[in-house]
């Protein structure tokens, strides 16, 4: 394990996040021979999507699925290149100045990089709905991280609920490790598939479409499946005991569970470019904040590129790709005269690139969940950390409060240990939707460092120049 | 309620979750090994009092905190388990010092 | 679309909404015009102290009003608790100042004395401690505490809850709040005041700047002298943890809520509200070395507010000679004030005119005369 002091002062190229768009970068920002350094939270690489690759315990290949073993080809090409490789490195804090805190083992240090290129990905959107803080009850994304990384599989009663393709992904892998699915519930929303319908001919070209269809397919034979899921609750006393849902139909359902695995899709993981003041808006396709990129990840904050999912949700084909173009930049920038052969080549990125983001917006439409979902009213917590409900945000709406800056200091809404992660996003569609104003207008947290919690201890132990003493201590 | 598949591998990591021994794989998080362990909360929340599990494995909902080797409010997805380590579930807030 | 009121406060926080809501209270029809959901606003970046101990050095008025607004602290938050609900959790244990080396202690204990030997200072216990009789009331402390002074006046409060009940006090009053409503210009004839904003016009007979670092901008248009400056204060924030300390110290205070935050910092930046590493590091090795069991808590939150600093460091009310009805108030302590600001300011502002006895050393014409050196 890669301790503290393995970090140095300064870096050409500082990656954060060992994903599928961090280790392109980082390989082929080293392979160019800059001085690259790759902070990944995890212990070992791969990002979410290609989580555990190199150890994982899952021995049958056909449980996860080819499209995960792709993924051993980035982590073997990064590893074969000089980048320097920090897992277990938590980044809390980027700077304008592109100065990074990074801790890892319990200690924090400061380095200096020309470039950072942040491939935070993306996590979960909220799925805020009554019962979802019950025990049992967890993110699709969390039991497929527990089945890569533990080779462990729910048992007992087990649905899934929700919509977009992981949760069809994880069902498929359920089932492949033989795994008893009780039943999906599927919220695809009525008007969201219409949406997308002038979307779907493109769509047809992506090569997610056979894939998707053929993996829908297989999970639709083997499990139940009930459509048009509306009123979904998870019950229970102190622990999941049922989940309650409305059918299509109007009825009401309670089915006895165990486990139940909640997914409506992903969203750029946006808090540490947002605490480095990037510029971000409001994307009404995704339905959450995606940072403002050029054609190469660049930002608005000089010398700071994202690539991968945090730059936008295309998937980790897509992500790939862009991780060779924030790289490529990079290389410009620092090392013109790199020779031809060794720089990636832009036109074969782009070409996959285009490939692979064929037809995005049939998906990003079919799977846009229903409004229900995202912005919950009432008792249902909103933020979990901080324990604040629907209708005390609406309350403080009536108040005067315009945006979550202000919300959040009357209520502590946001000001847990994640620090608005888990409701963000359900707080400004919920304010929007209150004053009745679009997202935009409302605004996301200011948010500041350390985007993850250090110790005191640790922050405290940095260096300190003279006016930073001056300016704190006097009598 | 989590089991591990049965070609999983060894259980060779010995661990105390609450003083009691358990065995965890080598690789495992502490989340992880909480699961395994069949633990239905790993801590009871500091504002109200309500029990909380492990919510996205991915170190991003501070679900799972947990006092490892006597520090209190570790992320145990975040955290491999090790030889002889000692986990704690939590009440409520933190005690200081720990 | 013109709306009128009697008086017109421009600023939403602490210091304006103390006064709004002091003003509904003896019925005034109030409009307080605020900015949006981002602004450089004092009031979320508080230390939450009501304190005294070392307020004053230099005009001994602003001591006495501080210990009149600490001793008005305890009903003014039993008033808001029935009027709102809410339990702003004031207390007022006492508080304390710790020195980390004997210098510092000494430096402490001269600042004091010279405090206190002012003509005019109003007398309230103070004391210096040693390491020994701070250790009896702070268990916690480290080796490297030396000693401090102690203040049986000092006190702390829940401030984004007092920021809460005060907005919802207004409410319940009848107050106006119309936030983004910043104003760009104001004009004054007939004896009324015209606030002009890109959301319209607002009318009223009188007039409170409580602008914060507004107020330099938008005195001169109401024949007010308003020189304040941002100071930035930065501060850090722990994760909750169990009760441990008794007492705030002016840089260490736990909340009800369990977190620590801990203080903080003064630095000439201008306009510049972003976090920085060395600060808040600094801040940290000084927390820990004074409560060393903090080391192992995380820190969950830093922020950097701006002050608003005159040059004396004293707080200005004042009142237009130009533009009669028209008021100031401006402090960097709009916690500690709050109690003062509602129940004292407010009704002299409805009445009209602030009494020269007790403000006119407070007026921004001190600052007219050139400080001899």
């Amino acid at each position: 394990m890669s301790a503290v002091n393995e970090v140095r002062d300064s870096y050409d190229v500082a990656v954060v996040g060992a994903g599928p768009a961090g280790l392109t970068a980082a390989t082929a920002c080293a392979a160019a021979g800059l001085a690259t350094v790759l902070f990944d939270e995890q212990p070992a690489p791969g990002g979410q999507i290609y989580r555990a690759i190199t150890q994982t315990p899952v021995q049958r290949a056909s449980i996860l699925g080819n499209d995960y073993w792709y993924g051993a080809r980035l982590v073997r090409d990064f590893q074969a290149s000089r980048a320097q490789y920090v897992p277990g490195a938590t980044v809390w804090s980027l700077s304008r100045e592109r100065e990074i805190g990074v801790s890892t083992g319990g200690a924090a240090r400061l380095t200096q990089a020309k470039r950072v290129i942040i491939a935070t990905g993306a996590l979960e959107r909220p799925f805020p709905i009554p019962g979802w803080t019950l025990p049992g009850v967890m993110t699709a994304g969390a039991g497929q991280i527990l089945l890569k990384s533990g080779a462990m599989v729910p048992q007992g009663r087990t649905l899934l609920a929700g919509c977009g393709p992981l949760l069809w992904l994880l069902a498929w892998q359920y089932l492949n490790a033989g795994v008893k699915i009780d039943a999906i519930l599927d919220t695809t929303a009525r008007a969201s598939r219409s949406a997308a319908w002038p979307h779907a001919p493109a769509f047809l070209f992506s090569p997610y479409f056979r894939k998707g269809l053929r993996l829908m397919l297989s999970v639709r034979r083997r499990t139940k499946v009930i459509a048009g899921v509306t009123g979904l609750r998870a019950e229970g006393n102190s622990r999941l005991q049922q989940v309650a849902y409305r059918t299509a139909d109007g009825a009401e359902i309670r089915l006895p569970a165990d486990t139940l695995l909640l997914h409506q899709g992903v969203v750029p993981n946006v808090n540490l470019a947002m605490s480095v003041g990037i510029e971000h808006r409001w994307d009404d396709d995704q339905l959450c904040w995606v940072p403002v990129v050029d054609g190469y990840g660049g930002t608005s904050v000089d010398g700071v590129a994202i690539a991968g999912d945090g730059a936008g949700i295309a998937g980790a084909w897509a992500a790939e790709e862009r991780g060779k173009l924030a790289a490529l930049a990079a290389i410009r920038a620092l090392k013109p005269d790199t020779r031809q052969d060794i720089l990636p080549d832009e036109a074969n990125i782009r070409l996959a690139l285009a490939k692979v983001e064929r037809g995005r917006l049939f998906l990003d439409r079919y799977y846009q969940p229903a409004a229900s979902f995202r912005i919950p009213r009432g008792d249902t917590i909103v933020c979990r950390c901080e324990e604040v409900t629907a209708q005390q945000i609406i309350d403080t709406v009536a108040l005067g409060c315009t945006g979550p800056n202000q919300m959040k200091s009357f209520l502590r809404c946001g000001m847990g240990p994640c620090q608005g992660r888990l409701c963000g996003l359900t707080v400004t569609e919920l304010m929007a939707q209150t004053r009745g104003v679009p997202p935009a207008e409302i605004g996301h947290y200011r948010l500041r460092p350390p985007v993850k919690p250090i110790t005191l201890g640790e922050l405290a132990a940095l260096p300190k120049d003279e006016a930073a003493i001056k300016a704190v201590v006097r009598g | 309620m989590f089991q591990r598949l049965p070609d999983a591998g060894d259980l060779a990591v010995a661990i105390t979750i609450d003083g009691k021994p358990v065995k965890a794989r080598a690789g495992d998080t502490v989340a992880a090994a909480l699961f395994a362990a069949g633990i239905d909360h790993c801590r009871t929340t500091p504002v109200s009092g309500t029990p909380r599990a492990p919510y996205c494995m991915m170190g991003v909902c501070f679900e799972c905190l947990v006092t490892i080797d006597g520090v209190g409010n570790r992320q145990a997805c975040l955290v491999p388990v090790q030889e002889g380590m000692s986990v704690e579930t939590q009440r409520g807030k933190r005690e200081i010092g720990r | 679309m013109a709306r009128e009121f009697d008086i017109a406060v421009i600023g939403g926080g602490l210091v304006g909404a103390a006064i709004a809501w002091g003003l509904g209270k003896i019925g005034q029809r109030v409009a307080v015009l605020d900015e949006g959901d981002i602004a450089f606003r004092a009031s979320r970046g508080n230390f939450a102290l009501v304190w005294v101990q070392s307020k004053g050095l230099g005009m001994p008025e602003y001591a006495g009003w501080t210990v009149r607004s600490s001793e008005a602290w305890g009903g003014f938050a039993d008033e808001l608790k029935e009027q709102t609900g809410l339990d702003i959790c004031h207390q007022r244990p006492g508080g304390f100042h710790l020195a980390l080396s004997e210098a510092e202690l000494a430096n402490r204990e001269s600042i004091l004395k010279r405090l206190h030997n002012q003509p005019a200072m109003q007398r309230y216990e103070w004391e210096i401690m040693d390491r020994a009789r701070v250790q009896r009331m702070l268990p916690q402390v480290g080796p490297e505490v030396v000693g401090g002074s102690y203040c049986p006046l000092d006190g702390h409060v829940n401030s984004p809850r007092l920021f809460r009940a005060l907005h919802a006090g207004m409410q319940q009053l009848g107050v106006t709040y119309l936030p983004n409503h910043p104003v760009e210009q104001i004009t004054y004839r007939d004896r009324q005041f015209v606030m002009h904003t890109p959301a319209g016009e607002v009318r009223s007979g009188k007039l409170v700047l409580a602008a914060g670092n507004g107020n330099a901008r938008l005195g001169p248009m109401v024949g007010l002298n308003v020189p304040v400056r941002p100071q930035r204060g930065q501060i850090v924030v722990t994760e909750k943890a169990a009760p441990f300390l008794n007492y705030p110290v002016v840089t260490v205070r736990q909340t009800d809520e369990g977190g620590v935050m801990l203080g903080d910092s003064l630095e000439e930046t201008g306009f510049d509200p972003t976090v920085g590493t060395g600060v808040i590091s600094t801040i940290a090795e000084r927390a820990v070395r004074m409560f060393p069991v903090l080391a192992r808590l995380n820190v969950v939150r830093t922020w950097a507010a701006l002050r608003v600093m005159t040059q004396d460091g004293f707080p200005i009310y004042d009142q237009s000679a130009t533009c009669p009805g028209a008021f100031v108030a401006t402090c960097h302590s709009g916690v500690t004030l709050a109690a003062n600001h509602a129940l004292v300011l407010a009704p002299l502002i409805a009445g009209g005119s602030l009494p020269p006895e007790t403000f006119e050393v407070f007026s921004a014409r001190r600052f007219d005369v050139p400080a001899a050196a």
